[in-house]
């Protein structure tokens, strides 16, 4: 009952009535947000299981709408809603998923998987355990002012005391990028493909020819 | 060159096009009203059948079936019988106006001008069998639109 | 007058929101509504015939004849199609379209949410239009739905990130993500509007939203002489309705996007005695309403263009050119004694 109290809900002191709304705004948004992350694992159709991946992205940001923390919120779901899981969705459309064939190494499988899942939660748990974490240890985020803009904090920050950091990572993504395309583009000289290029670039003249040709004297009467 | 250059940057060729549409909109309409204004019909307009009848009201089809074996539809069905005067007249004769195409071949063939295609085509059918019609009703339309039959073979005649 | 403030300070938060919100989804649906008459009879007109007009005088009754039509038409969910996401489809699509109206200042004042990463909400929620349609064609279990499907996707997808850029440009000039500071930026005249400093961006955002709209010429999603009707051909009734306004509601929002952004909002041309007596409410919906004619017109105009030619165009056409403007913005900020008509 205390993570309730000093959840997000808290941060805007104002007046009793806007932190019961950001309250509930906040249960709501988490609620959602994890009942969504269970239905990713468990539906049974991968397309639905990326929907409900969509709408946890979706809360996610709306809880970090909660934070004050708007630019990272609207960049989720920009990014990630937008475009990841529009592409996403594109490939698993694609694919024609055999159940039934997926079930069959499950046992064969089972083994191993369970292996990792408590090695996993060991971890998890030995890290939490350790006494670092919980909100004893993360400071209280102090309710901003209405002209506070996290998009320029954000901006501030980023361009002078980690731009080195943010250039490096944008030179990662660069080659990320590269290495993809280098990987996947092979050329196939032999299909006939038309080249738009050549189709804009054609002029008149470069196809045309008006010719004068005398008339023939066999039709005049 | 760099006229074709400032012609695909500034889109010219596109606002050309925007240009013709943009000068339609402004252009006078020719639509026709359907219901309240209609367009005059050439007298060889083709549209529902009628059978026509001679002046002393005797009819003139004599049941030589040449529409029904010339019909590209199969759409008319003809039976006869010998009446009491001797003659050879139809005891039926049904079109189904869902398979004729209008062609007109049956009037061409008919060769004492009983079946006709007449200028009405405003019509419908409420019901799927309503699609063929049969001797009387074709009588019936001649006899109503008599007048306007004859003056479109009237105006077409020279050309025939 | 007083005692009406008086009232509606005292209503609950939530019912003041809600009256706001139906203040603009109301408008926003007439306005929908009557944007599909205009639709038929702008197009009408461009091929020299009248359009509708039998429903009501001059035809003006005729969106609500359709709504009526659509609204007591049958739904048909087709055999083996995904009920569910069948029926949320058509929602996905509409829900972005009125969603992102929310930060549109419509005056200076005059905005429900005057949020300060305006522009970037925009862009999210355009973004996320996309998946009504990839819902709608992958849940009809039809293969021509399925294939407006993907090629709405692969194409909104293209556009977005050359909208983004120009958008890009736009906050650089404005210094600011908020919508009602990119129009401040933009006040004292149609010389300060950011159409000419940014005139490549501009017309980059505008043909990059009739691709984002899925709109003639780049309505290959429907494209009904190939696909009949793309994503939406097993929808009947009120779920076509439905698509039919997300549609006509998105093009509405880039317009009023493209005037904030581009066209000095609800700033008049010129600061002088007959343009400043007409109220900026009038200059915003006026600009909005040439640049919605814009799409009409566009779609009376031109040929559907073919699929890889979007692909080209939104690819190697448009953000090179985005990225070449924005590093001119840059340049031109700083180090050119053009600085102040860049922002």
């Amino acid at each position: 009952m205390r993570a309730q109290s000093r959840g997000p809900a808290k941060r805007m002191l104002s007046t009793a009535k806007t932190m019961t709304f950001l309250q509930l705004i906040f249960y709501i948004f988490a609620t959602v947000l994890v009942g969504a992350s269970l239905m990713v694992i468990t539906v049974r159709n991968p397309v639905r299981a990326a929907l409900f991946l969509v709408l946890a992205f979706f809360s996610a940001a709306c809880l970090w709408l909660t934070l004050e923390a708007e630019f990272l919120a609207i960049t989720l779901v920009l990014v990630y809603v937008g475009a990841v899981m529009v592409l996403f969705l594109f490939v698993i459309m694609m694919l024609d998923v055999n159940i039934a064939q997926m079930r069959a190494g499950f046992a064969r499988y089972l083994p191993l998987g369970l292996i990792v899942a408590v090695v996993m939660a060991g971890e998890l748990t030995l890290v939490m355990l350790s006494g670092e974490f919980g909100l004893d240890h993360a400071p209280r985020p102090v309710g901003q002012a209405a002209d506070y803009s996290n998009t320029r904090a954000l901006g501030e920050v980023i361009y002078t005391d980690y731009v080195f950091a943010f250039e490096l990572a944008a030179l990662i993504l660069l080659v990320a990028i590269i290495a993809a395309i280098s990987l996947t583009l092979r050329r196939r000289p032999q299909t006939r493909t038309q080249s738009p290029q050549k189709q804009v670039r054609v002029r008149k003249q470069d196809r045309l020819r008006v010719v004068q040709m005398p008339t023939s004297q066999q039709d005049k009467p | 060159m760099f006229k074709r250059i400032f012609n695909t940057w500034f889109l010219l060729e596109l606002v050309r096009g925007l240009g013709v549409t943009g000068g339609y909109f402004f252009r006078k309409k020719f639509t026709i009203q359907y219901p309240d204004e209609k367009t005059p019909k050439s007298p060889r307009f083709r549209g529902l059948h009628a059978l026509r009848r001679y002046p002393n009201g005797e009819e003139r089809c004599i049941a030589c079936k040449l529409c029904e074996a010339v019909c590209p539809a199969l759409a008319i069905t003809i039976e006869s019988e010998e009446r009491d005067d001797g003659t050879r007249r139809t005891t039926r004769y049904d079109i189904d106006l869902f398979k004729c195409i209008y062609c007109g071949f049956c009037e061409e063939a008919c060769p004492v001008d009983s079946i006709v295609l007449t200028d009405l085509h405003e019509y419908h059918f409420e019901t799927g069998a309503s699609g063929t019609i049969s001797k009387l009703d074709l009588l019936r339309i001649g006899d109503t639109h008599e007048g306007a039959i004859a003056r479109a073979r009237e105006a077409d005649a020279e050309y025939r | 007058m007083t005692w009406l403030l008086a009232f509606w300070a005292e209503l609950p938060l939530i019912v003041q929101l809600g009256v706001k919100i139906f203040a603009i989804i109301g408008p926003l649906m007439v306005a929908v509504a009557y944007y599909t008459l205009a639709e038929r009879k702008v197009i009408g007109y461009m091929h020299v015939r009248i359009g509708p007009n039998r429903v009501g005088p001059r035809g003006l009754l005729q969106p609500i004849a359709d709504a009526v039509k659509l609204m007591f038409k049958e739904m048909i969910v087709p055999t083996n199609a995904d009920r569910y996401l069948f029926i949320i489809a058509p929602i996905l699509a509409l829900a972005p379209a009125l969603g992102a109206w929310a930060v549109v200042p419509f005056t200076d004042t005059l905005v429900l949410a005057d949020i300060n990463a305006s522009l970037l909400y925009v862009l999210a929620l355009t973004s996320m239009g996309v998946y009504g349609v990839v819902v709608a064609g992958w849940a009809s279990n039809s293969k021509y739905a399925f294939l407006g499907a993907m090629r709405s996707a692969a194409q909104i997808v293209s556009y977005e990130i050359a909208m983004g850029f120009a958008l890009v440009g736009v906050l650089m000039a404005a210094g600011s993500l908020n919508l009602r500071e990119i129009v401040l930026a933009q006040s004292g005249g149609i010389h300060q509007w950011f159409f000419i400093p940014l005139f490549p961006l501009f017309l980059v955002y505008l043909i990059s939203g009739v691709a984002e709209t899925n709109r003639s010429p780049f309505d290959v999603a429907e494209g009904e002489s190939e696909i009949v009707a793309g994503f939406h051909v097993e929808y009947s009734g009120m779920g076509f309705a439905v698509f039919f306004l997300a549609e006509y509601a998105n093009m509405l929002l880039i317009s009023a996007l493209t005037v904030l952004m581009f066209l000095g909002g609800w700033h008049a041309p010129a600061q002088i005695p007959p343009f400043v007596w007409v109220p900026g409410l009038f200059w915003f919906f006026g600009k909005l309403a040439v640049v919605a004619f814009l799409f009409l017109w566009f779609r009376a105009t031109f040929p559907r263009y073919r699929y890889d030619q979007i692909m080209r165009l939104g690819w190697k056409v448009f953000i090179p050119v985005t990225l070449v403007w924005i590093t001119v913005i840059g340049v031109a900020k700083f180090f050119t004694p053009f600085g102040h008509w860049f922002g």
